[in-house]
């Protein structure tokens, strides 16, 4: 009886086109907000912020960035995590070719390199689709290692080709500490969270949507596949490129060739099919649970005590997860946003069982 | 309120669009032969024939889904081979699908508003900003939109998903997103088919309202021959792709050529 809208009613149609439209959600989103960003910092170990939290706040960003495109608009992506290291390379360059540029924009020129990029390895998805589509942005995942590995300018004639980035300096606020990373990567993310819920809620997350349902019919109502697919790889790279080029600067520091291979573009698409295609929520889910699960399955058996071999744990992992895609492929394609969803139904109706 | 088109006093205009010579095939299939009919600014214009009589390759070809070998489509005086469906939504044709064709993931009221998406203007940082602008037009649709669904009685359903309502509701939210674009020209291809009699009474009064209220021109392919002869001003008769009969109701029932290809003689 705690959680339902029954009595909130809303008398204009901005009321009922708020993002959150009932109550008890707004309250537990600024509850949520005012402890992530309020108490978390104070009360969290470094530990927890270096291998999940920080990990955690780049691959979401990524997943939605993915998200907009795979889940919202129904084109698949395969080379999604070229994009990222466009976008890490790219602000690696800006950085270190012009020194006086802020990091915030850095980081929006790194997203537009890595959009530009994306629409051009889009166009094939005017022609193709499915399966065709899928090899051809796989094409773009090897085409872009191959240039960073091969070019040496891209990372500025490093012998080993590996780079490293300086730390971050924004108006004079350096993000060094494990905290400060968390504090700035929480707010660029909540930033890009909330755009790409405004996206999805206007006509372009309409026609991305209705280009995935149905295209002919989208097409007779008079959008343009054009648009809609190219406007869906050029946001949906931005995102991913803006998450490569912290990913780059604030998570790993210093990368080697291939840190962006084709694994972690596999990872990505991993995220949102187990957190839930089409759902922003979904995409922080699936982040969690793929930087979660491994550490997890690390620790919980000496927590009981049982000793397993590094090679046994892998292997555990690898199963786990296949599992786990199957599963939520054949009976949950909505992921865990969909289970969420669902808890939340029941809610509403909790303690009546109707 | 509403009186059968047929003995209607609406005034219906000049012709609005006119099929010259249509000829279309797939392959060895030749959907459509040498077909050529025009339809009249506010007149409800039915297309009657057998299964694969061509019908729904008509409507294709009048937005531009389909392009015909040969012939030519003039719409408002424009007259064009090929029509592209882009240009065909904004010019003002909008249609519904005879195999319901709505956006499977997306809310009653989503899919709704994507029928007004050809007039919403603001831009990618607009939309991302939201605030301002952006809200501003969205609100100014959905008003627009919320007037269509009072008028198909669908309120509801507004925040359901599609694809849990059940087949005539579908057909309805089909036509409610049709009818978002604020069409001049509006082709339905068989909006009553799988509907029982009193699902078919109230599509009937919805098609008769739109026709009435807003001065929509109307192109409806049907089976039930009650119905076409009830609320059709004029019907041409597709058979085996081509044109065997064209007028009243009245001059259609009569017309030999028909009663043969409904009774089944032989070709
Ligand atoms: N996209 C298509 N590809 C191949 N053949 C088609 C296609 N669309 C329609 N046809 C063929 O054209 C003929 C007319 O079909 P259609 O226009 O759907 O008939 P109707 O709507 O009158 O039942 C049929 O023989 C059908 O098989
Ligand atoms: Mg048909």
């Amino acid at each position: 009886m705690l959680y339902r809208e029954n009595g909130q009613f809303k008398t204009t149609y901005r009321q009922d086109q708020q993002m959150l439209p009932i109550l008890q959600d707004r309250i537990f989103m600024a509850l949520l907000l005012l402890f992530v960003f309020g108490v978390a910092p104070f009360i969290f170990s470094d530990y927890l912020f270096l291998s999940i939290l920080i990990p955690f706040l780049v691959l979401s960003l990524a997943a939605i960035g993915l998200n907009l495109l795979v889940g919202y608009c129904g084109q698949i992506s395969l080379g999604h995590a070229a994009f990222m290291s466009v976008g890490a390379y790219a602000a690696y360059n800006l950085v270190l070719r012009v020194p006086q540029l802020n990091f915030l924009v850095v980081l929006i020129l790194a997203g537009l390199i890595a959009a530009l990029v994306g629409l051009l390895f889009g166009i094939p998805s005017l022609r193709i689709r499915g399966l065709y589509l899928a090899v051809a942005t796989l094409a773009a995942q090897f085409f872009v290692d191959w240039t960073f590995a091969r070019v040496k300018w891209f990372t500025n004639y490093a012998p080993s080709g590996s780079v490293s980035t300086a730390t971050i300096d924004i108006f004079g606020w350096t993000v060094d500490t494990p905290v400060r990373k968390y504090l700035f990567l929480l707010a660029v993310v909540t930033v890009f969270a909330l755009v790409a819920k405004n996206l999805v809620r206007g006509h372009m997350g309409r026609a991305w949507m209705a280009m995935r349902d149905m295209d002919v019919a989208a097409e007779v109502i008079g959008i343009r596949p054009v648009y809609a697919k190219l406007t869906a790889f050029g946001v949906s790279s931005f995102y991913v490129g803006v998450a490569g080029a912290l990913w780059g600067f604030v998570y790993l520091g210093s990368w080697e060739p291939l840190a962006f291979d084709i694994n972690l573009s596999l990872n990505l698409l991993f995220m949102i099919i187990i957190g839930g295609m089409g759902s922003i929520l979904g995409s922080f889910f699936g982040a969690f649970f793929i930087v979660a699960l491994p550490i997890l399955l690390n620790q919980a058996p000496e927590w009981l005590g049982i000793h397993l071999s590094t090679a046994m744990v892998s292997n555990l992992e690898a199963m786990i997860f296949g599992s786990l895609i199957i599963f939520f492929l054949i009976v949950e394609p909505q992921g865990l946003a969909r289970l969420w969803a669902i808890g939340k139904e029941k809610l509403r109706l909790w303690p009546f069982p109707h | 309120m509403t009186t059968a088109g047929a003995s209607g006093g609406k005034s219906i205009g000049g012709v609005v669009l006119d099929l010259a010579g249509i000829s279309l095939a797939f392959g060895g299939v030749r959907a459509l032969q040498n077909v050529s009919f025009d339809v009249r600014e506010h007149e409800i214009r039915a297309i009657i024939g057998p299964n694969g009589a061509g019908k729904s390759s008509m409507l294709n070809v009048i937005n531009g889904v389909y392009h015909p070998q040969e012939g030519t489509v003039t719409f408002n005086g424009v007259k064009r081979h090929d029509v592209n469906t882009h240009e065909a939504a904004e010019q003002g044709i909008a249609r519904t699908f005879q195999n319901i064709a709505l956006f499977k993931g997306m809310s009653v009221l989503d899919n709704i508003m994507t029928g007004r998406n050809l007039r919403m203007k603001s831009g990618l940082l607009a939309q991302a900003i939201r605030i301002g602008p952006a809200e501003r037009e969205e609100l100014q649709h959905r008003e627009a939109v919320e007037r269509i669904i009072d008028f198909l009685e669908i309120q509801a359903y507004r925040k359901t998903p599609v694809g849990r309502l059940p087949y005539g509701l579908q057909k309805r939210v089909d036509l409610a997103r049709a009818l978002a674009m604020e069409p001049k020209l509006l082709l339905l291809d068989e909006p009553m088919a799988g509907m029982n009699v009193e699902e078919k009474q109230d599509m009937c009064r919805f098609i008769l309202d739109v026709n009435d209220q807003f001065g929509t021109t109307i192109v409806l392919i049907e089976h039930d021959m009650g119905v076409v002869m009830d609320i059709s001003d004029r019907v041409v008769v597709l058979d085996y792709g081509k044109k065997i009969g064209d007028g009243t109701p009245d001059e259609v029932r009569g017309n030999q050529a028909v009663i043969d290809a409904y009774l089944g003689v032989s070709h």
